[in-house]
C-alpha cells in the first residue's frame, strides 16, 4: 500500500472520523463489532486507538496515531497508514498490525503472538519482553530491540542499534544490515535451513521483499540463565 | 569461660560474620523471601484511645460497626465493594503453589474480599476459586492475557513493592517448573530476574496514557489500582492521583517477597507506619482523600494494625505475609524439612527455594500435598473475620459505627519516633515532633 | 512528567510563523502536561539586555517604579544603564544596556516575590498555571515572531500546583532548557554550581540542569561540548531541548526510555515527546524523522543551520 495514495472507503466499509467521533465511541464500537470492516479518519495522534479489539474486523487508520494503538490486539488486522507512537501492538496475542510509516519506541513489547510489519523504522526497544510474537521491520530498529525477548521471531531488514538482544531468551532476532552492538548474552548463531524456511514466510506474510540469504540469526548464549555461585567454600 | 571472651561485637554478631563468610565462598548476593528481619518503628508503637467520658463506646455484639468498602469509585464503572477492609496482597503462582493460591482465593471469597494475582499471570483455580480478583499488570507481563485482564474484577499496576522499590521480580530455577515456565513464556528450571521497569512506559506522563489504554481496553468498567513501593509515598501517591489511580496501593518495608536479595530486604524502602500518613497527606492535600481509596500493606498482622491503619486515613490494607502463616507457613510441622533448609519453624525465609516444608511456596507435588486448599482456605477466612473482628472491637470501644470513622485523633503514640512519623501525639502530651 | 517541544527554523521566511507554529505544538501536548506550561522565544536580537521577569502579583505591580529602583541600584554598585520595564500580563520584559547579570543579581538579592526567568539579547521567557493553551493565548504566543522557540507542559508533583516546577528553565544568558524525566544526582549538583556562584529560584531539578549548562558555556563551551559534559555528569532519565541564542539542541541519557522525536526539513528543525506535535507542521510530508539516539547530542546553529550531531 502507498502511503501518497489517499484511502478511499471501501464498499461496506464503516468509516468513523475523530474529528467529528470521540475516541471512547470509536473503540465502543470497535469492541462490539464481530467482524467487518472498518476506516478511521483524523487520529490526529489518538492515544489507545483501536486496542483492546477481539473479533476479526480489518480495520484502516488514516493517518498518526498515538500511544498503545492496536495494544493486546485479538484476532483483528489493523493498517496504520501514518506513524505510530510507543507501544503500537503492545502484547498482542494474535491477527496482524501494519504500520506503513514508522514507529516509536517499544513496538509490539511484550507480544504473544500475531504478526507486526512495521515498513519504516522502529525506533527503541523494538519487541522488548516479546513472548511469541513475529514483529518484522522493513527498515531500522533502536538500540535495546530484543530487550529480554522471551520467544517469537524479530526480523529486520536495515540496521539494528545498539545492546541489540540484550539479556533475551528463546526469541529468534534476524538482521540483514548493521548491528551496532549486541546487548548482554546475544551471540550470533548459525542460520540453518530451518531458519532460511522460516525467515522465507515471515518475509512472504509481511509483504517484504527481501532474500533470506541475507540475514544474519541472533539468539540467546545462554550465560545468564542461572546465577553463577563459586563454591569456594565446599570441602 | 570469661564473659569477656566469648562477647561477639556489635558491629559483627555471629550473623553478619555468617553472611560475609557465606559470601566469599558464594560470589553472589543472598536471595531469599519473606520481608525484614530487623525491627522498625510500627503500629505497635501506637495505641488507641478508647472511649471515656468525652467519647461513648458501642456495645460489642449489639451495636453495629461497619466494615465495608468500596474501591474503585472515581472512575471505574464497577468499583469493587468489599464486606471487610482487608484484601489479600499480589502473590504470584510461581512463587506460590496452585493450592495456596486457590486456598487464598477460598478465604477470601469466603470472607468477602479480593484476592490478587502476581507476577505469573492468572491461573484457573485461582479465578474459579475468586469471587474478587485483582489482576495484576507488572513490568515482566508474564501471561499478561487480555481475557484475563477482562475476567479480572480490577487491575492493578504494579510500579513497585515495599520489600524491594526499585528491584524487579526474581524466581529461581528450582521453582520454574513446565507450568509455571510455560505460563511465562520462559525455559524451565532457569534463575528468572524480571524487569523493574515497565517495557512500555516510565514516569506518571507515560503512565496516564496507559491507563486510558488499560480503561479503553475494558470499556471503562475496572478499577484501576497503583501500587508503589513505601519510598516517597507522598510524590508517588500524588503521582498516582495525576496519572488517573483509581485506588493506591502503598506496601511498606516490612511487606514480603518471594525472593529477592536480602539487602534490598532490609535497606530499602520506609516503614508502613510513616508511608500511610505520607500517603493520606497526598491525597488530602489534593483533596482525594476518600475519592481514590488507599490500600496500605507491609507487616499487617492484627486487628489492632487494621484499625490503626484506618485511623490514619487508609482505606483498606492488604495482606501478604499474615496470609500466608495462616496458611500455616512457618507452622512447627515437618520439622525436620525446616531443619533440612538450614532453619526452623518461627525463622523460615526459604520461599526462595521452593522447598517449602509446608506446601505454600512450592512447586513440588509432594510438598503441595501437605496444602490442602479447602482447610487452608477455611482458616484463611477465619483469621480474616478475626481480623475484621478485632478492627471492630476496637472501633467500636472508640465510638464508631463504621472502621472509616477511626481517625488520627484516635490514637496517641509511644515513642518519639512513631509521634514524628505518624503525626500523632506522644502518649499523654498534646505534641507532634516537627508541629507547632 | 510533561510534554516538550522545540522549533528551529533554518528558512528566514517562516520567522513571522514562528508563534503559531509553536502554539500547535504546544496545544497537542497538552495531556502529558496539563497543570502549567512555559515558553522562550528568540526573537531579533536589539543592542539592549532582555530580562524576563514574573511575579505572583505581577498583574498589578508598578513595573516602572521596579525598573526605577532597579537603575538606582545598579547606578550605585557601579555604572549603570537606563532599566525600562514592558508588562505582558504578570509577566515584564525590562531592558538595560547595562550588565544583564548584574541586573539579575540585583533583582534576586532585593526584590522578594519577583522570579526572574530569562535574560538574553534575544530570549523572552513566560510561564503560566493553568491549561497549556491558555497560558499561550495570555503571553500572546501565536503572534510572535522569532527564530525558535522551546516549549513545555508540565503535570506537577507538587500538590498545590505552582509556578516554581514550571519550564523552561534559564540561568545564563539567552540559554535556557526543558527537561522531560527525571534526574538521580542533581542535588551534589546544586551544591557544586552554587559554589561557583550560580544563584538557583527553585528546587527543580531541570532547574540544575539548566545552570550546568549555562556554567558549562559561560567557561568557553560550545552548547555542544557542555551537553556532551552533561552526559557524564548528569544521571538519570532525561530527554532535553536546549536553546541558545543561535542554537537548538536535543539530548536523552544512555537509556534513553522518555520519549522524544526530531523532524528535519530544509526550513526547520522540530523536536517533540510525541510526533503528533511535529505532525501539522508545514512541509512534514517530506521531512526526515528519526528518534534521537541515547547519549547523542544534536545540534543546530543559526548560521550553519545544519546538524552537527
Amino acid at each position: 500500500m502507498s502511503r501518497d495514495a489517499p484511502l478511499a472507503p471501501g464498499r461496506n466499509e464503516t468509516v468513523y472520523d475523530l474529528a467529528a467521533t470521540d475516541l471512547r465511541a470509536v473503540n465502543r464500537a470497535l469492541h462490539a463489532a464481530p467482524d467487518g470492516a472498518v476506516m478511521i479518519r483524523n487520529p490526529g495522534g489518538a492515544h489507545a486507538l483501536a486496542c483492546g479489539l477481539r473479533s476479526p474486523l480489518q480495520v484502516r487508520i488514516e493517518g498518526h496515531v498515538g500511544y498503545y494503538c492496536a495494544g493486546m490486539n485479538r484476532e483483528a488486522e489493523v493498517t496504520i497508514d501514518g506513524n505510530a507512537g510507543t507501544g503500537v501492538a503492545e502484547n498482542m496475542m494474535s491477527g496482524t498490525v501494519r504500520v506503513l510509516g514508522n514507529a516509536s519506541q517499544s513496538a509490539g513489547a511484550s507480544g504473544h503472538g500475531g504478526l507486526l510489519v512495521v515498513t519504516g523504522t522502529a525506533s527503541a526497544r523494538c519487541g522488548i519482553s516479546m513472548k511469541g510474537i513475529d514483529i518484522v521491520v522493513g527498515g531500522d530498529v533502536g538500540h535495546l530491540s530484543g530487550f529480554m525477548a522471551q520467544a517469537g521471531n524479530l526480523v529486520v531488514l536495515g540496521d539494528a542499534g545498539a545492546a541489540f538482544g540484550d539479556s533475551l531468551y528463546e526469541a529468534d532476532l534476524y538482521v540483514r544490515g548493521a548491528v551496532a552492538g549486541l546487548g548482554a548474552d546475544c551471540e550470533e548463531k548459525p542460520m540453518t535451513d530451518a531458519d532460511r524456511e522460516k525467515l522465507a514466510a515471515l518475509l512472504r506474510r509481511a509483504e517484504m521483499d527481501a532474500d533470506p540469504a541475507a540475514f544474519r540469526h541472533y539468539g540467546s548464549a545462554r550465560r545468564l540463565y542461572n546465577f553463577r555461585i563459586d563454591n569456594a567454600g565446599s570441602r | 569461660m570469661d564473659p569477656r571472651r566469648i562477647r561477639s561485637s556489635a558491629s559483627f554478631p555471629p550473623h553478619v560474620v555468617a553472611e560475609i563468610q557465606r559470601a566469599a565462598d558464594q560470589g553472589v548476593y543472598e536471595i531469599r523471601g519473606y520481608g525484614a528481619r530487623r525491627p522498625v518503628p510500627s503500629f505497635d508503637d501506637l495505641v488507641l484511645l478508647g472511649a471515656s467520658m468525652s467519647r461513648y463506646p458501642l456495645e460489642g455484639y449489639r451495636e453495629a460497626c461497619g466494615t465495608d468498602v468500596l474501591l474503585g469509585t472515581r472512575h471505574a464503572r464497577k468499583p469493587l465493594h468489599l464486606k471487610i477492609p482487608v484484601t489479600i496482597a499480589g502473590m504470584s503462582f510461581g512463587a506460590l503453589g496452585a493450592h495456596a493460591k486457590e486456598a487464598l482465593g477460598r478465604g477470601a471469597s469466603a470472607a468477602g474480599t479480593s484476592t490478587t494475582t502476581g507476577d505469573g499471570g492468572m491461573t484457573q483455580e485461582e479465578r474459579g476459586h475468586s469471587s474478587m480478583l485483582v489482576y495484576q499488570l507488572l513490568p515482566s507481563r508474564y501471561g499478561m492475557n487480555p481475557e484475563d485482564l477482562l475476567q479480572a474484577d480490577a487491575i492493578e499496576v504494579v510500579v513497585g513493592q515495599g520489600a524491594k522499590p526499585g528491584g524487579g521480580g526474581m524466581l529461581l530455577g528450582l521453582k520454574i517448573t513446565e507450568r509455571v515456565a510455560a505460563m511465562r513464556t520462559l525455559p524451565a528450571g532457569i534463575d528468572q530476574r524480571s524487569a523493574c521497569r515497565h517495557p512500555d512506559w516510565t514516569g506518571p506522563d507515560d503512565l496516564e496514557i496507559k491507563i486510558r489504554e488499560l480503561r479503553e481496553i475494558t470499556d471503562w468498567e475496572k478499577p484501576i489500582y497503583i501500587k508503589v513501593g513505601a519510598s516517597r509515598p507522598h510524590y508517588d501517591t500524588a503521582l498516582a492521583v495525576k496519572a488517573g489511580a483509581d485506588v493506591v496501593v502503598v506496601d511498606g518495608m516490612q511487606g514480603g517477597t518471594a525472593a529477592t536479595q536480602d539487602v534490598f530486604i532490609e535497606h530499602v524502602g520506609i516503614p508502613t507506619l510513616p508511608a500511610v500518613r505520607e500517603a493520606v497527606r497526598a491525597l488530602q492535600e489534593l483533596g482525594m482523600h476518600r475519592k481514590v481509596q488507599l490500600i496500605v500493606s507491609g507487616g499487617i498482622r492484627s486487628g489492632a494494625d487494621v484499625a490503626k491503619a484506618l485511623a490514619l486515613g487508609a482505606d483498606a490494607v492488604s495482606i501478604g505475609v499474615a496470609a500466608m502463616v495462616a496458611l500455616n507457613c512457618n507452622r512447627p510441622l515437618y520439622e525436620e524439612d525446616y531443619h533440612a533448609l538450614g532453619t526452623e519453624p518461627g525463622a523460615c525465609a526459604h520461599c526462595h527455594t521452593g522447598r517449602c516444608p509446608v506446601g505454600i511456596a512450592t512447586q513440588d507435588p509432594a510438598l503441595e500435598s501437605r496444602l490442602d486448599p479447602e482447610a487452608a482456605g477455611r482458616r484463611v477466612a477465619n483469621y480474616l473475620n478475626v481480623l475484621t473482628q478485632e478492627a471492630q472491637t476496637l472501633a467500636r470501644a472508640c465510638g464508631k459505627s463504621h472502621l472509616h470513622n477511626l481517625e488520627p485523633a484516635d490514637l496517641a503514640a509511644l515513642t518519639v519516633e512513631a509521634a514524628a512519623m505518624a503525626q500523632v501525639p506522644l502518649a499523654g502530651t498534646s505534641w507532634i515532633p516537627g508541629r507547632m | 512528567m510533561c510534554g516538550i517541544v522545540g522549533l528551529f527554523l533554518k528558512a528566514e521566511r517562516l520567522e513571522p510563523d514562528l508563534g503559531r507554529l509553536t502554539a500547535l505544538m504546544l496545544h497537542e501536548m497538552r495531556d502529558r502536561g496539563p497543570d502549567s506550561a512555559g515558553f522562550a522565544i528568540y526573537g531579533e536580537g536589539g543592542t539592549a539586555h532582555k530580562v524576563s521577569v514574573m511575579a505572583a502579583d505581577g498583574e498589578s505591580r508598578d513595573w516602572a517604579a521596579l525598573a526605577a529602583r532597579a537603575e538606582a541600584g545598579l547606578e550605585s554598585a557601579g555604572p549603570g544603564a537606563a532599566v525600562t520595564a514592558r508588562r505582558v500580563s504578570d509577566h515584564a520584559i525590562l531592558e538595560t544596556a547595562g550588565d544583564p547579570a548584574a541586573l539579575r543579581h540585583w533583582l534576586l538579592d532585593n526584590e522578594p516575590g519577583l522570579t526572574v526567568l530569562a535574560t538574553g539579547r534575544r530570549i523572552e521567557l513566560y510561564k503560566g498555571v493553568g491549561d497549556p493553551d491558555r497560558v499561550a493565548a495570555r503571553f500572546g504566543l501565536e503572534g510572535r515572531s522569532g527564530s525558535h522557540a522551546i516549549a513545555h507542559t508540565r503535570m506537577a508533583t507538587e500538590s498545590a500546583v505552582t509556578i516554581a516546577g514550571s519550564h523552561p528553565f534559564s540561568t545564563g544568558a539567552d540559554t535556557c532548557l526543558v527537561h522531560n524525566g527525571s534526574l538521580s544526582n542533581h542535588n551534589w549538583l546544586r551544591l557544586d554550581l552554587e559554589r561557583e556562584g550560580e544563584r538557583f529560584q527553585t528546587e527543580n531539578d531541570s532547574e540544575v540542569a539548566a545552570a550546568y549548562v549555562a556554567a558549562h558555556m559561560r567557561r568557553g563551551r560550545d552548547l555542544k561540548s557542555a551537553l556532551e559534559a552533561a552526559i557524564a555528569d548528569l544521571d538519570g532519565f532525561y530527554t532535553f531541548a536546549v536553546g541558545t541564542a543561535d542554537g537548538f539542541a536535543v539530548l536523552r541519557d544512555p537509556i534513553a526510555c522518555k520519549p522524544a522525536v526530531i523532524a528535519e526539513t530544509d526550513d526547520w528543525v522540530a523536536m517533540s515527546s510525541e510526533f503528533r506535535a511535529i505532525a501539522r507542521l508545514p512541509g512534514v510530508g517530506h521531512a526526515e524523522i528519526w528518534e534521537p539516539e541515547p547519549g547523542i547530542v544534536y545540534s543546530w546553529s543559526r548560521d550553519r543551520g545544519e546538524a552537527a550531531a
